[in-house]
């Protein structure tokens, strides 16, 4: 065995790139308490500091500190950045130092351009004849294929954030692999990939074998990456430090080439905890050493950044890199995933102080440890910073080796990837099918001439109907916009980085997305069960509704309306499987906007549910604001009845409540008002067996 | 027969253990100045719902009260004794814990028929959440509109059966917030074997809002909210109280057993 993999149980994972079978053999269980952690370091917090002076200035600047404008961004365009190369265990930069954004034109030109110029920099002119002449972009070839009805649906905004300039991101690299193999026996494997592919020369055949070539070329520039900063990771890691630092080069690595809306990160803390068991074994490194280098991390991870328009920043409410990593949940066998590791990546919302990247994202399962579970609350009340999803859910079709790309599309990781859709506004869909197929804000026919309602009471058997015949329509508009989106992402800006830490046969999912489906359940719900009276304008356009009388709304644990979103999900789903979907692609759909609800809210007009032109949506699958009224389990439970089967790609719920609301924290107990009132300072205590268990200061 | 219900909150976490089911009764005798709630007082109205409905609504989402139950709260649920006695008995069959939030107002000792539907009531109730609004008897009345002798009856009855208990008291100031008061209110605990919780709350205004959608003008207008540490420091004079009643029988038993 190799020096590096001394004492690690041996298996199948020794003969064939198989990560999961090298956790499950060796990973030790921990469902102790949060108490063996270690504080910050001092290096950990003089570093900080210098983040904290680093964004203080950034926002002083406007919100970008420094910008590429000539250096194309590629695995190894730039020399080594620090903070401080002295104190800095772990380290890389996207750029020669931090806070310095990438230039990363091959999604688009135009984007890389705006992006500069809206931050007040310039792309070098060269740059820019280069990626409009001489090397075509992502963004111009999907508008050579582009319909002039993809175009129309894109400008009035019924399919929305298409990643169709930028990097469409949502894909996760194995970046464990580049610690447990080490980059030659990567490399090693793709070639005899691309050695024993069919010699037959189908169109398919020759695009795996370039790309295989692209794979291993990013590969041996990954080694290159590794040697700038002074490391030969083309070997295993040998140690939890070097463990964390091979695995940060890989995902480094594939942010300097991919600047996608979602750049996660995987599942490593249980992975990395197998080092981190045998360096305390061994004595190498201590407590306070390991959470030290899984600090400095986590500070890499939240220093990822992009060259951003100040429109995507709009859309998404910030600057978000959806840093996503995956901790905790069950495995097939039953026993829990969480290791001290899962432990000491949630103590950086406690070491760093609290920050939304990375987005830590906790398996939840009720079989977790309840000392995890308690640490996960606390963690949770003091930070606000914890996401939460649902691996019960998750395991039965997806295994205990999944990861969550941005929020909520989940995925084998190295096995399966994801061809990031966007989504389809529902709301907006439902108006074309009163208007037939008229824009109820630009007033220009989007979508197909069919016969609108023209009743002034609007009668729900027959909405329904020309709901579904638009859906049909829209369905199938969208998925063959994503085709050619995905096409022309493999094309000319293809991630070969993550894909050579993927296996050969990969599964991709399909995804698309739904925007505004509260606002139709309760549309529909009042159409049915009120009276709605259509506004229209001089030109018979339906502009704006009148709900006379009451109606079921979803949020409130009521079927009536509950079903309905039921259905809608399941009929756009099934017009969506009615399309073909590019390289074999499993459609799939989300109903996740958490942030661009405010956006998608405004480009569309009023709705049958009384909800206004211009007012925001509904985050995700969220009932609409202030009509949930039956407390948050009636809400939730609305929300869960919704189809996971229809919506594989993921149903987010985004849920806030006052700490008053979850329960008081200054009740006296039974055996606490004893104590109180037995034992006191100056008292005797007269119950003794009441202090058995407690700490006694 | 059905229950008057004003609102039920699916998602309960301050009203007894664990996340609870919360019914709210229609209708309360007491009119208290700072009450919060003041839409659940008319008597009439509400919701007509049966023991079944209530019980669904709580079979549907039930585990996530796996470690909590019904509580019925209001308004004040004693007012429809037999209603809440039936949805108690029905609860606890079906092992859910059930808990009883009242200010034991129509609770009289002096009537054997009314006590005995006391006895069948707390038979099937794991937890009451008694509300002590003040422990002098005047005071009582002008805070409440009420008498304050069925409340420390219900109190000592509940004692006697060794009901469980936590206590609640709401700390106004000008009004409870007076040293005497609370170290009065501690006595009387102390006096008590079955209190297992102790709940002292700062006085808030957060029910303004509904006074002004009833058209009726807030009472405590004049009255500011008190913070959370003038609320810990009232605690600690109630514990004080208590304390000594302890003392104080303590001492007693060990002069009766010289």
């Amino acid at each position: 065995m190799k020096q590096e993999w001394r004492d690690f149980r041996p298996g199948s994972w020794e003969r064939e790139i198989n990560v999961r079978n090298f956790i499950q053999k060796n990973y030790t269980p921990y469902d102790g308490s949060d108490e063996f952690l270690a504080p910050a370091t001092e290096n950990t917090r003089e570093l900080w500091d210098l983040v904290m002076e680093l964004t203080r200035q950034e926002q002083k600047a406007g919100g970008v500190l420094d910008m590429d404008t000539r250096i194309i961004s590629t695995i190894t365009s730039h020399g080594p950045g620090y903070l401080d190369k002295n104190k800095e265990t772990i380290v890389g930069f996207q750029t020669d130092k931090p806070f310095k954004r990438s230039l990363q034109p091959y999604g688009g030109i135009r984007m890389a351009e705006k992006a500069c110029a809206d931050n007040g920099y310039h792309v070098d002119p060269e740059v820019s004849e280069f990626f409009t002449k001489h090397r075509k972009t992502h963004n111009a070839g999907v508008f050579d294929a582009y319909t002039p009805e993809m175009r129309a649906c894109r400008s009035s905004h019924i399919i929305t954030g298409l990643p169709d300039a930028y990097g469409r991101g949502r894909i996760i690299g194995d970046y464990r692999r580049v610690a447990l193999y080490g980059v030659d026996r990567l490399i090693e494997d793709k070639a005899e990939q691309k050695m024993t592919t069919r010699s037959t020369m189908y169109s398919h055949i020759i695009r795996i074998r370039e790309e295989l070539s692209e794979q291993i070329r990013a590969l041996q520039e990954l080694k290159e990456l590794g040697n700038i900063y002074g490391f030969d990771i083309s070997r295993p890691a040998g140690n939890v430090q070097e463990a964390i630092q091979w695995t940060y080069f890989a995902y480094l690595a594939a942010v300097k080439e991919q600047n996608g809306a979602a750049m996660s990160l995987g599942r490593t803390s249980t992975f990395l905890d197998i080092y981190a068991e045998r360096d305390l074994a061994e004595g190498t490194f201590s407590e306070e050493q390991i959470q030290e280098f899984v600090d400095h991390f986590v500070m890499k991870l939240r220093l990822v950044k992009f060259a951003r328009t100040p429109e995507y920043n709009a859309l998404f409410s910030g600057d978000p890199t959806w840093v996503t990593e995956s901790i905790g949940g069950v495995g097939l066998d039953g026993r829990p995933l969480v290791t001290k590791m899962s432990f000491r990546f949630l103590h950086t919302l406690t070491t760093l102080g609290t920050a939304p990247e990375p987005n830590l994202t906790v398996l939840w399962s009720v079989k977790l440890p309840e000392n995890f579970k308690r640490f996960c609350a606390k963690t949770s009340i003091e930070s606000s910073s914890i996401q939460y999803e649902n691996d019960d859910l998750m395991r039965e079709n997806l295994g205990d080796d999944y990861a969550i790309a941005c929020c909520v599309s989940s995925m084998r990781i190295g096995k399966e990837m994801q061809f990031f859709g966007a989504r389809a506004n529902l709301a907006k869909c439902l108006l074309y099918a009163i208007n037939g197929g008229v824009d109820e804000i630009s007033k220009k026919q989007v979508g197909p001439k069919y016969r609108p309602v023209t009743s002034e009471y609007l009668e729900y058997e027959e909405v329904m109907d020309r709901y579904h015949d638009m859906m049909e329509w829209l369905a199938g508009v969208y998925v063959n916009s994503l085709n050619i989106i995905h096409y022309m992402h493999d094309k000319y800006c293809y991630e070969r980085l993550q894909m050579a830490l993927h296996d050969l046969n990969v599964t991709r999912w399909f995804a698309t997305g739904i925007a505004g489906l509260s606002v139709v359940a309760d549309s529909l719900s009042a159409i049915k069960y009120a009276r709605v009276r259509a506004i229209r304008d001089e030109n018979g356009i339906a502009v704006d509704y009148e709900v006379e009388g009451s109606f079921p709304k979803y949020g409130n644990d009521d079927d009536r309306v509950d079903q309905i979103a039921v259905e809608v999900v399941h009929s756009f789903m099934n017009y969506i499987r009615r399309n073909h979907c590019y390289r074999g692609g499993i459609p799939t759909t989300s109903i996740l906007t958490i942030t661009s609800n405010v956006v998608y809210g405004k480009a569309t007009g009023s709705t049958p549910d009384g909800r206004k032109a211009g007012q925001a949506f509904a985050p995700g699958a969220n009932p609409m604001h202030t009509r949930d009224t039956h407390g948050a389990i009636s809400s939730l439970a609305s929300v869960a009845k919704l189809p996971f089967s229809d919506a594989q790609d993921g149903i987010s719920n985004t849920f806030s409540i006052i700490p008053g609301a979850l329960g008081k924290e200054d009740r006296l107990f039974t055996g606490d008002l004893d104590m109180e009132l037995e034992c006191g300072p100056d008292k005797a205590c007269a119950i003794p067996n009441l202090m058995h268990g407690l700490d006694r200061e | 027969m059905s229950g008057r219900i004003h609102s039920i909150e699916s998602f309960g976490t301050v009203d007894g253990p664990g996340v609870r089911l919360v019914v709210f009764f229609q209708g309360c005798p007491m009119r208290c100045l700072y009450c919060h709630n003041p839409d659940t007082w008319k008597i009439s109205g509400g919701l007509e719902m049966s023991v079944d409905e209530i019980l669904a609504l709580y079979d549907k989402n039930s585990s996530f009260y796996k470690k909590g139950g019904i509580t019925a709260t209001g308004g004040e649920p004693l007012l429809q004794i037999d209603f809440v006695t039936q949805l108690f008995e029905a609860a606890r069959a079906r092992g859910i814990h059930t808990c009883l939030d009242t200010s034991g107002i129509t609770f009289t000792p002096k009537h054997p028929e009314r006590i005995r539907r006391f006895d069948r009531l707390t038979a099937s109730t794991n937890l009451v959440m008694l509300d002590i609004k003040h422990i002098d008897p005047q005071a009582h009345q002008i805070l409440t509109g009420q008498h304050l002798d069925p409340v420390l009856a219900f109190a000592r009855y509940l004692d006697k059966h060794s009901v469980p208990v936590w206590i609640r008291h709401v700390v106004v100031p000008d009004i409870t917030y007076k040293q005497e008061l609370l170290y009065r209110l501690g006595h009387f605990i102390g006096s008590l074997h079955n209190v297992e919780a102790l709940d002292i709350l700062p006085y808030h205004d957060m029910g303004k809002g509904k006074y002004q959608k009833l058209g009726i003008s807030y009472p405590l207008e004049k009255v500011s909210p008190l913070d959370r540490e003038e609320a810990a420091a009232a605690r600690q004079i109630v514990l004080a109280g208590i304390q000594d009643e302890h003392h104080q029988k303590n001492c007693h038993q060990l002069l009766e057993a010289n």
